[in-house]
């Protein structure tokens, strides 16, 4: 299984901002490897979301552990078949074991997205 | 020749500006691009005699003829598409819609669809042609209307005033695109002046001859005066701030048909363009 988490620059800690996030953390559970990937959406003039879902699901990931998220997003990433966690701290380290003992619950409330034409 | 009025900001007096220079002129044509929130037609009363739907063509993606290559979704700037379990996926309220998606796919896998982003109304007020458009709730760009407004002033001779959309975004700078003259309305503040050189610097970017109407004149200090005098920008005419004015502009008169001081300003603003129009000047 791969877990996608927004990650500020520090690498250490989870980016508030899931489509302007610097980096996305990557951990394959079977390999036992983690990863920094730098998220394409950042940089993006509009439609950000979708740039950086797109991202995810080229990294082939399974979970995507996130403060939040906007609707676009989230539509490619259901169609994706990825699932979205809600994190509940700053910490990647905590929020990843969090999601492996099964404490973390699915992101219900979406965002509109932060458009601008 | 087109005379694009424009402001930085909400609040300036584009409208106003506008209305008042098609009254002065009679025969032109009055053209409310503010499509957002179009209001001439409050001051200018039109009989609208025609209405057309604009429409855009949104992509649909063939699954079978799509062969995986990815051009479009790298090509779209706007990310409005996705490549999701082995097919293209438009957002449409993302896209702008450029059909470049179409223009780049090898395997002819783009077809289109129409839907509809607002509507145009023509008429007219008294000498004055009237055109108008609005965007449908929930539309993320009004420029497919202003480029459907803009096409139609080009059966109309003379001289069109083109009341724009506030700010320096994409609907601005579709208007500038096809003006001659460039008229920033600006207001007596250090916010009035910031936003009048935002939108001088957009219409150098586009070379365009410019010129400003100062609006709300009180006698005091004037920012956006002094940013004029700096950057050599001409100034074609000072509106006094009146109670007046004021007076008729909420009763959605237009003021220069009510008092002959202000008829004088606009006749002579609409003399200073002509005259700079002559001369060439680039602002």
């Amino acid at each position: 299984m791969r877990i996608a988490v927004p990650a500020n620059e520090d690498k250490k800690t989870v980016c508030i901002s899931y489509g302007r996030a610097p980096f996305f953390m990557i951990e394959d559970t079977e390999k036992g490897s983690r990863e920094f990937e730098i998220n394409p959406g950042a940089e993006a003039e509009g439609g950000a979301g979708i740039k950086a879902a797109q991202k995810l699901l080229d990294l082939e990931a399974d979970v995507l552990l996130t403060p939040r998220c906007g609707e676009n997003a989230v539509e490619v990433l259901r169609q994706g078949k990825v699932e979205i966690y809600k994190t509940t701290s700053d910490n990647l380290d905590d929020e990843i074991a969090k999601y492996k003992n099964g404490e973390l619950e699915t992101l219900t409330e979406v965002h509109k997205g932060l458009h601008h034409s | 020749m087109k005379i694009a009025v424009l402001s930085g900001k909400g609040g300036t007096g584009k409208t106003f500006v506008s209305v008042n220079l098609a009254a002065t002129l009679g025969k032109c044509t009055y053209m409310d691009c503010d499509v957002e929130e179009p209001n001439g037609y409050l001051f200018l009363k039109p009989e609208i005699r025609a209405e057309e739907k604009v429409t855009v063509n949104l992509p649909a993606f063939d699954a079978e003829k799509c062969d995986g290559c990815r051009a479009c979704v790298d090509f779209c700037r706007f990310n409005a598409l996705a490549y999701i379990m082995n097919r293209p996926v438009v957002f449409p309220e993302v896209c702008h819609p450029c059909e470049g998606c179409a223009m780049v796919c090898s395997r002819d896998a783009v077809s289109f669809q129409k839907k509809e982003v607002g509507t145009v109304y023509q008429g007219a007020s008294g000498d004055t042609e009237f055109i108008s458009g609005t965007m449908n709730i929930g539309e993320a760009s009004g420029v497919p209307v202003i480029r459907r407004i803009l096409e139609k002033s080009s059966d109309c001779d003379g001289i069109s005033v083109i009341d724009c959309p506030p700010g320096s975004g994409c609907m601005v700078m579709e208007t500038v695109s096809e003006a001659d003259y460039c008229i920033i309305v600006g207001e007596p503040t250090e916010f009035g002046k910031d936003n009048m050189s935002m939108v001088f610097k957009l219409v150098k970017g586009f070379g365009k001859p410019v010129g400003a109407v100062l609006n709300k004149c009180t006698g005091g200090k004037n920012p956006s005066e002094e940013y004029c005098i700096e950057e050599g920008i001409p100034v074609l005419g000072k509106i006094p701030f009146t109670r007046n004015t004021g007076n008729l502009s909420s009763r959605g008169e237009i003021s220069c048909l009510a008092d002959g001081e202000l008829k004088e300003i606009f006749i002579s603003i609409i003399g200073n363009i002509l005259n700079e129009m002559k001369e060439g000047v680039i602002g």
